[in-house]
């Protein structure tokens, strides 16, 4: 049993022998798609560093320095920080509710200090640890009591409505994605599922008279982006036409006009995988989609080879964390949903969502590092 | 303790069917939005390049380099000079636009009208679209603004062409001006030129009817823009071409000497080529100087044009209309002679009066001239001679006549503007006032009153074809471009020679003879005598109470009302090379116009400019060039 003998919980293993064992294939890929969006940054500044590639540079490296140190972390550390880290996310967004910095029409970060946090992205990944936690303990039976599975609705939905009220519907989006999605990993029986699911599509004209005027002509410009070509409608339409005029090969790097010029809206943030597509063509992008496909296999893979059941979840939950956004920023800019505040992770220009990301993969790291790490289900005693 | 307890299997085997069935789902998606992007860049990928095109690409005009007008010899009359201005580009004054202007106006000067006209165009652009602040500045102040540079923020300093007349009013009737286009130059005129900012186009003068000509084809800049229209490369040039030179047959040393000769009167004056037609001096005395339309005129100089009553607004020349008096007689006999209502040898007493009917037509001479015959009858001017012979010609031959003498006739010369004049008529009358002909009128018509109205060069077109005997029409367009401008053959006067040769021995015998009216102001030089006929136009009528107590002298009229004093005439006698015709409004006192044709016709003969080589272009003259719009 040697080879599966390190990093047990039996034995205490050295930070090097951990370091040595980490997916360093993972580290590469995420390290091959950040550059990706660096360069993407550069690009769009008209070539040059300043004013977006070299911060992102250095935000990367620090998101690198944060997956290493995530990553060997003992994954029961993890989850004994799991519910504080919870607590201390909702509180921020309670925070940002009350006190939150105003920007673009959205109350969504609060500066402590020099540091602009969005608590949102924060809440994605301690949303993430404290279900896996919660989930850790319960028996694929227990998930579908409705005593316990309140508890777990309460730990999704509570957040999401406070982001959602930000307002933030991208990511209350995201939270609730994360969320059922765990549950449904745990074992929640179809016959929650089913029902729900169908009483969710009942709700949708309700739901809608709760959305923002924003938000409502956001999604009727999505559904006819004719209606209001010059307005919110420009949006999708500079977007899609940056992206298709890119054809099979793209434009070449640093010769993207659309982006370039400023016709496309939020060119490097949420829009940055309309200026890939229009520089690198229609072979950029399906490269791109190839390197978070093999990501988000190595997350499947790190998952399943868990042995324990918060590994597992959490491995899997940042997997899905990481997928939701690609599949909602990706359908954004290609004009399949209306437009939400999404950005494509490692891509797009951003210092919370970079940091968010990286230290998501850092969990994922220690989930393998950890892979052999039973966890009994009453913690109890170690923590 | 087992790795798992029976539960652990169980939820392990959950958890794992259930991966399996997300990433299915996950590679669905994926595989979802790889679809739509081959939709968007290969399926339609062509749509979106064209609108991605149309989002980038703008073509910027780029401001043609108008086209100069030479005189004959090739010197400069409207050229193109360096505009030194002063931009301001809002969005780069860092203090504010007011705070720009404020210092920018401690080094140049900036009036409240300035001020007012640069805000409210920065008003109407956007805040990247430079605004002039001032131009055509000196160089001493450029280089002022320059200096001061580094504390300016947002202002700009900025060299481009503009027009320069650099004989200033000396030449204003011929060359007109040109200013900025006004919405009524666009209505059938579709050159998108037109819409650059800053850009003139001609309004009066050769500038006008050769506008197209002069103007040259704008050069198209295509630059990539942003969505907020700011230029970010320029991606290729197209310079255009700049416009053709208008070569003139003016000969400006002549132009400068009838002009400065004129002085401060109210003059028309042409002097022509009488072989060709070249018109080689126009002056309409005053002028003005073209340059301040192209600057911009003050709605003080404005007024001042305006109010003078010299009317310097007016080209006296080819769009005056003056009764041509006793400068119509030649006309008058030579279509006598060729009609043979007369012979050279027709004579008739003057008592100082011809009575008809009722009417009593007086000679200008009171005393009478007694017996007068063709040759003095043209000399002295006699009224009564004339009289004679346009009752024995009859209206309809005096029609004739100075129609083919180019008189109540366009001389269709390349400057807009000309009028036709009078040569009344039988059928003229009927339909302008709906009355028939009157016998009296044909005698007031015969010595150039009443209905008769030329404009001095038509007068002039009158003595060149009396001189040359052919049918010259003036000219004053030689070569556009590199094309020598077509002229009609030139045909011979339906006159006879003896004709002719009797009313030049008439027009001779004015300045050369001592009974001749213009005796005084003969030229001397052996050789370049000129011949000539002068003239007086009524401006007001004699009252008859005048007619009682006596005409009051001209002396003793406020100018306004003082006769018109007319001249034609050419030179030399002998092998006539030059006519020349003036009109001195209000100017019949002595003969000062008979003396500025005779210093013009001594200068121009000495000079002789229809002797010397004209320039043509060469290829290097006409180098295309561009200025950026």
């Amino acid at each position: 049993m040697s080879s599966r003998g390190y990093a047990s919980s039996r034995r205490t293993v050295s930070w090097l022998d951990k370091f040595v064992h980490l997916k360093w294939g993972l580290v590469l890929l995420v390290t091959v798609i950040a550059t990706t969006g660096i360069a993407m940054q550069y690009s769009m500044a008209g070539g040059h560093f300043y004013p977006w590639a070299a911060p992102q540079l250095m935000r990367f490296a620090m998101g690198m320095f944060l997956l290493m140190v995530a990553s060997l972390v003992d994954i029961r550390v993890w989850m004994a920080l799991a519910y504080p880290a919870y607590v201390i996310s909702f509180l921020l967004l309670i925070a940002v509710e009350v006190a939150g910095h105003v920007g673009l029409g959205a109350q969504r970060w609060i500066e402590i200090g020099p540091i602009q946090l969005q608590p949102s992205e924060l809440m994605k990944i301690s949303l993430v640890l404290a279900l896996a936690r919660y989930l850790h303990g319960l028996g694929v039976e227990d998930v579908s009591r409705p005593a316990r599975l309140s508890v777990a609705l309460i730990l999704i939905v509570a957040p999401a409505v406070l982001v959602l009220k930000e307002p933030n519907l991208g990511t209350a989006t995201i939270l609730l994605a994360d969320g059922f999605s765990l549950l449904f990993l745990a074992g929640l029986s179809w016959w929650w599922i089913l029902p729900s699911t169908g009483a969710l599509v009942a709700a949708v004209p309700v739901a809608w008279h709760f959305l923002h005027d924003y938000q409502k002509r956001r999604v009727l410009t999505f559904l006819n982006p004719q209606s209001d070509a010059l307005g919110a409608g420009w949006n999708i339409g500079q977007a899609e036409i940056a992206m298709g005029s890119g054809g099979f090969g793209g434009k070449g790097f640093v010769q993207g006009t659309q982006s370039r010029l400023n016709f496309l809206p939020e060119k490097n943030t949420d829009f940055a995988l309309s200026a890939l597509g229009e520089e690198f063509g229609f072979v950029g992008c399906v490269v791109l989609l190839v390197l978070f496909a093999v990501v988000m296999s190595y997350g499947v893979r790190i998952a399943m080879a868990s042995r324990s059941q918060f590994g597992r979840l959490v491995a899997i939950g940042i997997t899905l964390n990481f997928f939701f956004y690609i599949m909602i920023n990706a359908a954004m800019v290609m004009g399949l949903i209306p437009v939400v505040g999404i950005p494509m992770p490692l891509i797009s220009y951003g210092g919370t969502a970079m940091l968010t990301v990286m230290f998501g993969f850092g969990l994922l790291m220690s989930v393998h590092v950890h892979r052999q790490v039973e966890i009994p289900r009453s913690p109890g005693g170690f923590l | 303790m087992p790795l798992f307890d029976s539960k652990d299997k169980s939820r392990y085997a959950t958890f794992s069917r259930r991966t399996l069935m997300t990433a299915g789902t996950i590679s669905t998606v994926l595989g979802a939005l790889g679809v739509r992007m081959y939709q968007l860049q290969i399926v339609d990928g062509d749509k979106f390049r064209t609108k991605a095109q149309e989002n980038s690409i703008s073509a910027r005009l780029l401001a043609p380099l108008r086209g100069r007008i030479l005189d004959r010899f090739g010197t400069e009359l409207a050229t193109n000079r360096r505009n030194f201005r002063v931009l301001i580009i809002p969005e780069q004054a860092l203090g504010g636009v007011e705070s720009a202007l404020d210092t920018v106006g401690r080094i140049i000067l900036l009036t409240d009208r300035d001020r007012a006209r640069i805000l409210r165009d920065i008003g109407a652009n956007k805040k990247f679209v430079p605004v002039t602040i001032a131009e055509n500045l000196t160089w001493e102040e450029f280089a002022r603004v320059n200096l001061h540079l580094p504390y300016l923020s947002g202002i700009q300093p900025d060299a481009g062409e503009t027009r320069d007349y650099p004989f200033g009013d000396e030449l204003s009737h011929v060359l007109g001006y040109v200013a900025a286009v006004s919405p009524r130059d666009k209505e059938d005129d579709s050159d998108p030129v037109l819409d650059l900012p800053g850009f003139r186009i001609g309004k009066r003068g050769i500038e006008k009817s050769y506008d197209t000509e002069v103007r040259g084809t704008a050069g198209v800049s295509r630059v990539e823009v942003n969505a907020y229209g700011r230029v970010i490369r320029e991606l290729s040039r197209d310079a255009g071409s700049s416009g053709d030179d208008v070569w003139l047959t003016i000969d400006q040393e002549l132009q400068k000497f009838v002009v400065q000769r004129l002085g401060d009167e109210s003059v028309a004056c042409a002097v022509m080529d009488v072989a060709t037609g070249d018109v080689l001096a126009l002056a309409s005395t005053p002028g003005y100087d073209p340059n301040l339309f192209n600057v911009g005129i003050t709605p003080q100089q404005w007024r001042g044009l305006l109010a003078d009553d010299h009317r310097p607004l007016s080209d006296k020349a080819l769009s005056g209309l003056y009764p041509p008096g006793s400068t119509f007689k030649p006309a008058v006999a030579l279509s006598a002679l060729e009609a043979g209502a007369i012979t050279p040898q027709f004579g008739v007493f003057c008592s100082g009066s011809l009575a008809l009917g009722n009417y009593v037509f007086h000679c200008w001479k009171r005393g009478g001239h007694g017996y007068v015959d063709l040759h003095r009858g043209i000399a002295a001017s006699c009224d009564v001679f004339f009289y004679n012979v346009a009752r024995r010609l009859g209206i309809d031959g005096i029609e004739a006549g100075a129609h083919k003498l180019g008189l109540g006739r366009l001389t269709q010369i390349e400057i807009p503007g000309e009028r036709t004049g009078v040569i009344p008529g039988r059928a003229w009358k009927q339909a302008t006032y709906g009355v028939p002909w009157l016998e009296g009128e044909t005698l007031n018509t015969g010595i150039g009153q009443g209905y008769v109205l030329v404009t001095p060069l038509q007068l002039c077109t009158m003595a060149a074809r009396i001189a040359s005997g052919n049918e010259v029409s003036p000219r004053i367009v030689r070569v556009v471009g590199r094309n020598s401008e077509p002229r009609p053959e030139l045909k011979r006067l339906q006159f006879s020679d003896a004709a002719l040769a009797a009313v030049r021995s008439g027009m001779n015998a004015v300045t050369n003879d001592p009974g001749g009216t213009a005796f005084r102001f003969r030229i001397p030089n052996p050789g370049l005598e000129m011949a000539g006929k002068t003239g007086t136009a009524q401006v007001r009528k004699i009252s008859k109470e005048e007619h009682l107590t006596g005409v009051k002298k001209n002396e003793n009229l406020p100018w306004k009302l003082r006769d018109h004093a007319l001249f034609i005439s050419y030179a030399p006698v002998a092998a006539p090379r030059y006519a020349c015709s003036i009109v001195l409004e209000h100017g019949a006192i002595g003969h000062p116009h008979v003396e500025m044709v005779r210093d013009i016709l001594i200068y121009a003969q000495q000079r002789d400019p229809v002797k010397l080589a004209p320039a043509f272009p060469v290829s290097a003259a006409s180098a295309d060039g561009v200025r950026g719009a």
